[in-house]
């Protein structure tokens, strides 16, 4: 592990962590510190833990040894409501009803504010005014969830996750499916939602992006934590050789500045190009 | 957009508004209308004190007592249905497919059979103690191995034992005449000669698992969504499964056992809701209670005049209205899914 120095007051952590799948072991003795109001990005390749990793962090996967610390408490001593109260969380499973509109999917965002007897109040009302406006869906919101774009809905998913107004958002891989475009507008939006302080943890395939967008790197391997930190500095050609077995040259971006991995040329040549 | 919103909030309200005006008309037409040709105007003064003894014990011993039970039976399916059909994700799914129903008729066979059990005040209990066997039945084997059952183990598995039990009921009936003649009149589902005595004991049991599906109707809106975003959304997924579970058990055990085996109401009713309403489950709860209330009472009400001089039992009514709704709903299947 690369920093062995602990943020204080870090919202989410995990010490010694092993979780299980059936009897076998996914994750085993690992332990990491969200840093408070970072955008912490999850790297690593497929199968490698990462989805585990988000599902444990968020209570949904019990600990087989060790815990998980929200806001430095055991994340299962906390009632369910509490959790959703502090830590939303946007799977990869999500799945909208057919007919429901914008904004009743994103009011369903509000079920850890409600009481039975009082569904829908004023608060909830200003939440998912907010939540709508945050992700620019407010246009849509009488429109139906089914009718819209790849990138307006996951947009709308994340509006529901703003909803329940918590200071941790968690987001399993929340541009997969999206084109470039749709990618980085979610990306942006995110980037957004950090500077006004809220903490953004996500695991993301595209390095590119995660070098660009995270303040915090968490680079994933067999389960393991292999590197943590800055981009700028975890993000390199031997680490992502290392975790993805990718041959690689590592350049600046000419954008940002940040690490930009561009994979080496390992084509073939083709045999009447072997000819000569 | 607010203005959209609060049209729709309009809507709703009309919608509400509707159904109850519906609900208020069935109730009076089953209070007034019957095979006894009272006059309307004597009902009415009956109903508020006064009438000739023989109206007093048409309206309150008869007409009353059954329009309630209409009433319980109508709401309990209803909602047994939308329950059901939330559970499973299954929009073709009713409360018969946990095999609640089957049970109940087991039962209720058995005590006709070799106890020699008459009366419907008699079915109501052996109905209720054969639903909850049943659904400890399945519930029990559903989660056999360790594993948590889910909806998908649950439904198989009431499916599979309710089939086993629909088996032995006819095996039964068939082997003993006279038991086949009783049961034939009992499965047919009918309100005939329910009394007080018939409702007084089922009504606690139809307003617990009344109020049970609306306490569980927040969560199943999240759960809907996927288990774990229901998870994260501070939903007890466990939980609110079973209490959904429970509230199917009570609401179908309770309306078979005073009415026998209603088909097509459980199915029907949360369809036209959720046609009409939307997807949110509190508006489907409460819309499926009255709409299946109302359906109940207009069929048994349509059952006492539609065969002169004698009845048509309402269990028969409510497949001849269901069957053309079902087949309309199954072929705009897209305005009705979950």
């Amino acid at each position: 592990m690369s920093s062995p120095t602990r943020p204080p007051n870090s919202p989410l952590q995990a010490a010694g962590l092993g979780v299980r799948y059936d009897r076998r072991s996914v994750i085993d003795d690992l332990d990491l510190a969200v840093p408070p109001g970072s955008f912490t990005v999850i790297i690593g390749p497929n199968a490698c833990g990462k989805s585990t990793l988000l599902r444990a962090l968020a209570g949904l996967l019990p600990a087989a040894s060790g815990t998980v610390l929200l806001d430095g408490r055991d994340i299962a001593s906390y009632p369910a409501k509490d959790t959703a109260r502090r830590l939303g969380l946007l799977p990869q499973s999500a799945v909208s009803p057919e007919g429901i509109t914008v904004a009743e999917l994103v009011a369903r965002g509000r079920y850890a504010h409600q009481r039975l007897l009082r569904q829908w109040s004023v608060a909830d009302e200003a939440a998912v005014t907010d939540a709508l406006r945050l992700t620019d869906v407010a246009d849509l919101a009488t429109r139906r969830v089914d009718e819209l774009s790849g990138g307006q809905r996951q947009r709308v998913w994340i509006a529901m996750v703003l909803a329940q107004q918590t200071p941790l958002i968690l987001l399993d891989e929340p541009t997969t499916y999206l084109d470039i475009a749709h990618q980085i507008e979610v990306l942006n939006l995110l980037h957004d939602l950090n500077g006004q302080g809220r903490t953004v943890v996500a695991v993301l395939h595209d390095l590119n992006h995660a070098a660009r967008y995270a303040s915090n790197i968490i680079a994933m391997q067999d389960g393991r934590i292999v590197a943590e930190g800055p981009p700028a500095t975890t993000i390199t050609a031997e680490l992502v050789a290392e975790v993805f077995g990718l041959a690689n040259v590592v350049i600046s971006d000419p954008l940002t500045g940040t690490p930009l991995v561009v994979p080496a040329d390992t084509r073939r040549p083709h045999p009447v190009a072997a000819g000569n | 957009m607010p203005a959209a919103r609060t049209g729709r909030r309009a809507a709703r309200g009309a919608w509400f508004g509707a159904a109850l005006a519906a609900l208020i008309t069935a109730v009076a037409l089953s209070v007034i209308v019957g095979a006894n040709p009272l006059h309307p105007g004597a009902v009415l003064d009956t109903v508020f004190g006064g009438g000739s003894a023989e109206s007093r014990f048409v309206v309150w011993e008869q007409r009353i007592p059954r329009t309630a039970a209409g009433l319980a039976v109508g709401a309990a399916l209803g909602v047994a249905g939308a329950l059901m059909q939330a559970f499973t994700r299954n929009p073709l799914a009713d409360p018969g497919l946990l095999g609640v129903n089957a049970g109940a008729a087991f039962v209720v066979a058995v005590g006709i059979t070799f106890f020699g059990v008459t009366s419907p005040l008699g079915y109501v209990w052996l109905a209720c103690a054969g639903a909850l066997l049943l659904t400890v039945a399945v519930y029990a084997i559903g989660s056999a191995g360790g594993r948590a059952a889910g909806p998908v183990r649950l439904t198989v598995t009431g499916v599979a034992i309710g089939a086993v039990f629909a088996g032995l009921t006819t095996g039964l009936t068939l082997t003993h005449p006279d038991a086949f003649d009783r049961m034939r009149g009992w499965s047919a589902g009918s309100l005939l000669e329910r009394g007080v005595d018939v409702v007084l004991p089922v009504l606690p049991l139809v307003l617990v698992g009344l109020a049970l599906a609306l306490w569980a109707a927040p969560g199943l809106n999240s759960i809907a969504l996927g288990a774990d975003v229901a998870r994260s959304q501070g939903v007890s997924v466990r939980r609110i499964q079973l209490v959904t579970l429970a509230a199917v058990t009570l609401l179908a055990g309770s309306a078979t056992a005073v009415a026998g085996p209603l088909v097509f109401v459980g199915l029907v009713v949360p369809h036209v809701v959720r046609w009409t309403l939307g997807t949110d489950q509190r508006r489907i709860v409460l819309g499926s209670m009255v709409l299946g209330a109302v359906l109940v009472l207009a069929a048994d009400v349509l059952g006492r005049i539609a065969v002169l001089p004698s009845e048509m039992p309402v269990g028969v009514v409510t497949a001849f209205v269901g069957a053309p709704v079902l087949i309309i709903l199954v072929r705009r299947r897209s305005a009705t899914a979950l």
